[in-house]
């Protein structure tokens, strides 16, 4: 049937919800602000957490980090759910296309062993990492105050797991399928020695209880590490060896990465900015970090670059110093 | 053709081998750190796990399929949101009543959605088995999908409707809206064994049919396009979850047979608290919607006793018995959604949405669908209400209710086996009297007093002069607690609540669409055009 609505001279009576009207006006607002804003409960906290009875469910002193509105932790891309799928959902399709291309040809399966083996030493590892960097943001996203910011810590730790995802796929790439990279990719993790550190360090974020703490070392220091090393420059050399194959592969992790630090990089940036305190809280912290990942990740990239290994990896701090300074971090 | 001489060609992988294989040993033993200082919380609540691998992930989605899945159903989501928006669908509904049902939705449920997210993501953190805790992280996401689909769906409303605009914060501190709170909060609260038999078993797998179903349908039924497709959009996740739910008691039950005892102590708790949670939905199937699908009565017939009669039966030979006190909750069937209506009725200035009382044709409905007990204890009542409110003056209760210190509900509720005596049962914990409104809520607090003596219980921190905002002095001649108490909750006197005939969200209907704003009744107002007869428009 058709609907007789009257509808001149009906005006909406406000144009958005009562926080949100506090914070932007009474306009209509996104769909990014409706589900970003104010929504995780802030007070009248019924019972103390039998895991952590001195704090309440949600409680700002799991971080040493202080903010007078915990709302100002936006994220620059704007994601809620629906965008988020949708925009990962796009980046798939164009992923696929790349994989599809790599597999009929067999790109990978046709490099020299020595390539192979190279490529299934120095990146299927990183599987692991990527695991380790998803249970870390699920703890960020768990512990961690304000919906702003916990959705988006939500979205990278199943960002994670994709990324591990496709660095097995990568590795199957390799092996025809039969899963024998995979498990040459463990044993690098948890017995050779290039590995031995990086592992080390995984673990060590794993009992590091700070949420911001484990925002910064994980993802501003461990992954502004991590993804130019082995993504950029590992790839440009193999590349330089065997053809740009594994580029069109690595890519999509690069490209993850650069959207991805426009988010890890706004948190870090305005929490710095709110105040001196954690300014320097947040600068100690990146600096200690920043010490212990590039003393872990040398004999990683010992073996994967070889004799260029230091200077590549001296060009990477660098970048990170620079970026760092950027965000308001003193270094 | 592989350079070294293997000319295999590639293995041809299943989804499922695919799956493992993309996921397959991610996870490691690790020697740098200790075991039990990475997962902190796995310990202390006593349930014992051999191994972790026994656990089959239910969901074996890998990420560039969940994204692709998911993306596809939102876009499909939105757009029809979008032309819901776009064609002021929020008029399209039944009448004005049925948005109260909404506001109950809003302010009550979408709080629950990301209370839950969070639960899960801790979770995804908390477990040491690798297949555990991507399950959980993926049910953590989709949460967060459900609390953000329902945000969007409603958003409209709140544009055209009170009551909506002040959700977040009326979740904190709302007498009424302080059951759900508990409710997720209760089991967030505990270890995350208790957390996912309670939320992922008891309440996805064994109750969330009642609340699906009967929701879903009635929005359909009330020609609610918005939340109808969010519903529907959101009935494939549930389906993920609801495996996860009984995964999970399998894993628990098989594990160790030490586990039988606490998951069984945990089904009876998470049984009793969530039907309580849903009895507020017995009133919006049996009162609030204007086009209704089934009664309460039936839908706890079909849902509980019959599904879940099969399941406990199923489940019998792990040593599980059904839920304690299910035999109450079927002696209660016929009577929960009346004996809440009286309630909310009567503290209608309290509410955050309009109250009304039903028809004579809904009377007879009731009859039919209750013929034990409607004519016998609830229509008299509702018809002497009904003349006071001729007279002009309508029965109101002056002074707040006594809460359960359990599920926070008024203890409003009936013995058992005499619907005219009210159930009250008191526990005497360090020297203080605690108050519950059934055995079942009595005995989950006996079992764990340290931690609902944390309740914060509405009614008494209003007696105790916690619930005024700031700069109000209650000194002053003319301070009015009620009043007060209403605004710190977030409340507005006199708009919110109150009877729905007098309702804002009643007069502005009947001008803006010429229909009635409920159908049960005539006109209240010129607006609505005399020749128009107060019926249902013509179903589409």
């Amino acid at each position: 049937m058709t609907v007789e609505i009257r509808t001149t001279g009906v005006k909406p009576i406000r144009n958005t919800f009562e926080h949100l009207a506090k914070r932007f006006g009474d306009k209509n607002a996104t769909r990014y602000q409706e589900i970003a804003y104010d929504i995780q409960p802030l007070v009248n906290f019924h019972y103390k957490p039998l895991w952590d009875p001195t704090r309440d469910l949600y409680d700002v002193r799991r971080t040493a980090v202080v903010m007078k509105d915990w709302y100002a932790l936006k994220d620059p891309r704007q994601y809620y759910y629906g965008a988020y799928t949708i925009t990962r959902a796009k980046q798939q399709d164009a992923l696929d296309r790349q994989l599809e291309f790599v597999e009929k040809r067999e790109l990978l399966r046709v490099l020299p062993a020595a390539a192979r083996q190279q490529l299934v030493k120095t990146l299927v590892p990183l599987r692991h990492y990527e695991f380790g960097a998803n249970m870390n943001n699920s703890h960020m996203a768990g512990y961690g105050f304000g919906t702003i910011y916990t959705q988006a810590a939500m979205m990278n730790c199943m960002d994670r797991l994709g990324m591990a995802q496709h660095l097995s796929r990568i590795g199957l790439l390799t092996d025809g399928n039969t899963g024998e990279s995979l498990t040459e990719g463990k044993r690098q993790w948890m017995e050779e020695a290039a590995w031995q550190g990086v592992r080390r360090e995984v673990e060590h974020l794993f009992v590091t209880r700070d949420w911001f703490e484990l925002h910064v070392a994980q993802n501003l220091v461990a992954d502004s590490l991590v993804y130019p090393l082995f993504y950029q420059h590992f790839d440009a050399a193999f590349a330089a060896q065997n053809g740009s194959a594994l580029s069109s592969l690595t890519d999509y992790l690069m490209r993850w990465y650069d959207e991805t630090s426009r988010w890890v990089d706004a948190i870090v940036k305005t929490a710095a900015a709110e105040s001196p305190e954690n300014a320097k809280l947040i600068s100690e912290w990146t600096v200690k970090w920043r010490d212990i990942w590039v003393a872990a990740l040398e004999p990683a990239a010992a073996a994967a670059l070889g004799d260029k290994a230091a200077d590549v990896l001296a060009a990477v701090v660098a970048a990170f110093n620079t970026k760092a300074g950027k965000l308001g971090l003193k270094l | 053709m592989a350079a070294d001489g293997n000319t295999k060609p590639p293995k041809k992988l299943s989804l499922k081998e695919n799956y493992a294989m993309l996921t397959r040993g991610l996870d490691w033993e690790p020697t740098y750190e200790k075991k039990e200082d990475i997962f902190q919380k796995i310990d202390f609540e006593g349930i014992k796990i051999h191994d972790w691998d026994k656990w089959e992930d239910p969901f074996r989605l890998t990420m560039d399929a969940y994204w692709k899945y998911q993306g596809e159903k939102e876009r499909k989501l939105y757009a029809i949101i979008d032309a819901f928006q776009q064609g002021n669908g929020q008029f399209n509904v039944t009448d004005a009543r049925y948005v109260q049902a909404l506001k109950v939705f809003l302010n009550g449920i979408v709080e629950l959605e990301y209370a839950s997210h969070r639960g899960f993501c801790m979770l995804g953190r908390e477990f040491p088995g690798a297949g555990p805790r991507i399950a959980a992280q993926m049910q953590s996401i989709d949460e967060l999908r459900h609390a953000t689909t329902q945000i969007h769906a409603i958003s409209q409303y709140n544009k055209y409707f009170e009551g909506m605009e002040n959700f977040p914060y009326q979740f904190d501190r709302v007498w009424y809206l302080s059951i759900p709170k508990s409710f997720f909060e209760d089991a967030c609260t505990s270890g995350p064994f208790e957390f996912i038999v309670a939320i992922s078993f008891a309440f996805e797998y064994v109750l969330t049919n009642l609340a699906f179903m009967p929701w879903m349908s009635g929005a359909a039924f009330n020609g609610d396009m918005s939340t109808v497709s969010f519903g529907f959009s959101a009935q494939s996740d549930e389906a993920r979850h609801m495996t996860l739910g009984i995964e999970v008691i399998k894993f628990l039950l098989e594990q160790d047979p030490a586990n039988v005892a606490l998951v069984q102590k945990w089904i009876d708790k998470w049984f009793w608290r969530g039907y309580r949670l849903l009895a507020l939905l017995a009133t919006m199937m049996d009162y609030i919607l204007p086009k209704r699908v089934m009664s309460w009565g039936e839908a706890w017939t079909i849902y509980y006793e019959e599904n879940g009669g099969a399941l406990f039966a199923d489940l019998a030979r792990y040593g599980i018995k059904p839920p304690k006190y299910a035999d109450v909750t079927i002696k209660e069937k016929g009577r929960v959604s009346h004996e809440m209506w009286s309630v909310f009725y009567a503290n209608r200035n309290a509410l955050g949405f309009g109250i009304w009382l039903p028809s004579e044709e809904e009377m007879d409905w009731f009859s039919e669908k209750y013929p034990d007990t409607f004519d016998k204890y609830y229509r008299p009542r509702y018809e002497y209400w009904r003349q006071l409110e001729a007279e002009g003056k309508p029965f109101t209760c002056k002074v707040l209710p006594q809460l359960c210190q359990t599920c926070q509900w008024p203890c409003l509720y009936t013995e058992a086996d005499d619907a005219t005596e009210f159930v009250h049962r008191e526990s005497d914990y360090k020297g203080e009297i605690f108050h519950f409104c059934s055995d079942g809520c009595k005995d989950i607090f006996d079992d764990e007093p340290e931690k609902f003596v944390h309740a914060w219980m509405p009614v008494n921190q209003i007696y105790q002069g916690n619930c005024f905002l700031p700069g109000v002095d209650p000194t002053a001649p003319d301070f009015n607690p009620m009043a007060e108490a209403l605004k710190f909750m977030g409340l507005k006197p006199g708009v919110d609540g109150g009877l729905f005939k007098e309702h804002l969200d009643a007069k502005r209907w009947e001008q803006w669409t010429s229909r009635p704003a409920n159908i049960h009744e005539g006109a209240y107002t010129d607006s609505v055009r005399s020749t128009e007869t107060p019926t249902p428009r013509a179903k589409p």
